[in-house]
């Protein structure tokens, strides 16, 4: 991949990059170039008008239900205030993209490596509120990736709070004997038990030091949990924004 | 700033009624007003799902990737700059990078190859042309877009359809790299230029 085009040969990445078809490499050098360029901003904004006008033939009418979970969603949220200032920020926020998620080779060894943690029982399920708390939070921080099995888990988190909560879509239930047991990752890669996702729900509050976690997983634990991780995981989220 | 922009194509169809103003609608919901955002979502949310529903495949996941992005619309309401472009191409913006970083966190560095596989089959149709949406603005895109050549239409409909990479696109057709960023560029300027969007 060419990760470090000549500046001569950036601008023609603007069409590629208006529809989302950069690699993460490329993505950055042209957003760095991007800055500096009002001529590839113009037309970067240009293009991708031209191209979201393809949605308009290939539209389809969502499940009505869908309407009213989009409206409870924001019911719950605080729209942010306006930058003051040039676009830039305006820029970098709605373009943000994540960092490359947890490799999943390093993170497999870590989870096979990881051991002699101290284990804390916790298996109440968090009421609603501090769901919807942390959601709420002003400086909430929100991750979410694929699992296995078309599963969806993402993580809320917000330091104001000293909280975070993991949410599952989509997760079949754990099979007779097991758990699925929460886990955070720190800064050196290590697992720490974070509770289980208690059977029957689909959220649960991450116990420990989520503030600086740089990741949560979720895994399937026999029943009473595991001090490590003892299977490979059915879902990973990195925290990285 | 510009306090007017042409309207494209120059004044609007009699007998068409006039969509909701999308921008106002925006700035409303930055305020915190719901009923303006539901309108919003009203006008958009068909192209959000169909557009979310090509790319990323499973209805499941594409109603996930439309309530992320009206979520984070509703969030960044107030940073929707309309001299920048339309509102509904902001939202369709945020909604298509979503659905392309679900498909490529999904298929992690060893499904890749597989589904590579899977899905590397020749494109034997225009994906744009099998939709049968009705409305005199999809008549119009459909137009525009044939007015692409066929390698241009092909480029935009795997990278902006399918979701992705120039570099992966080029590998698919046999291409030289670089060549596929250029008629993916090439289309677009061509689509924009005959529906007469952009500044």
């Amino acid at each position: 991949m060419s990760t470090d085009p000549t500046r001569t040969d950036i601008h023609a990445l603007s069409g590629a990059y208006a529809v989302d078809a950069l690699d993460d490499a490329e993505r950055a050098a042209f957003e760095r170039h991007l800055a500096g360029c009002p001529s590839c901003q113009a037309e970067v904004d240009d293009l991708r008008e031209a191209a979201t006008t393809v949605a308009e033939v290939t539209a389809v009418e969502p499940p009505s239900d869908l309407r009213a979970r989009v409206l409870a969603d924001i019911h719950t949220v605080r729209p942010l205030p306006p930058v003051v200032g040039r676009d830039g920020e305006d820029r970098s926020r709605r373009r943000r993209r994540w960092a490359a998620p947890l490799a999943v080779a390093a993170v497999l060894a870590v989870l096979a490596g990881a051991g002699g943690v101290v284990w804390h029982p916790r298996t109440s399920s968090p009421p609603d509120t501090v769901v919807a708390q942390v959601q709420r939070a002003p400086d909430v921080q929100r991750f979410s990736a694929q699992g296995r099995g078309g599963a969806t888990v993402t993580v809320y988190r917000s330091a104001s709070l000293h909280k975070a909560v993991l949410i599952t879509r989509g997760l079949a239930a754990a099979p007779a004997g097991k758990v699925y047991q929460l886990w955070l990752q720190d800064g050196t890669g290590t697992m720490h038990p974070a509770g289980f996702l208690p059977a029957g729900t689909s959220s649960a509050t991450l116990s420990g030091a989520s503030a600086t976690a740089a990741g949560a997983g979720v895994t399937l634990e026999p029943a009473g949990g595991s001090t490590a991780p003892t299977s490979e995981p059915v879902a990973l989220v990195s925290f990285t924004a | 700033m510009n306090d007017l922009r042409a309207i494209p194509g120059g004044a609007p169809d009699e007998g068409v009624p006039p969509g909701p103003d999308l921008a106002a609608l925006l700035q409303r919901s930055a305020r915190g007003d719901e009923s303006a955002f539901a309108t919003v979502y009203d006008a958009v949310a068909a192209k959000a799902y169909g557009l979310a529903l090509r790319v990323v495949r499973d209805p499941a996941q594409a109603e996930e990737v439309v309530q992320e992005s009206f979520l984070e619309v509703w969030r960044l309401a107030a940073r929707f700059d309309p001299e920048r472009g339309s509102a509904a191409a902001w939202i369709l913006t945020i909604v298509h990078r979503r659905a392309v970083d679900r498909v490529r966190a999904a298929e992690s560095a060893t499904r890749r190859d597989t589904a590579y596989h899977d899905r590397n089959q020749p494109v034997s149709h225009d994906e744009t042309a099998e939709a049968a949406t009705a409305s005199l603005e999809a008549h119009r895109v459909r137009a525009a877009l044939a007015t692409l050549t066929p390698v241009q239409r092909e480029a935009v409909e795997l990278s902006y359809l399918r979701g992705y990479t120039h570099t992966e696109i080029a590998r698919m057709l046999d291409l030289p790299i670089g060549t596929a960023k250029t008629r993916i560029r090439d289309g677009l300027i061509r689509l924009r230029d005959t529906m007469g969007v952009g500044r």
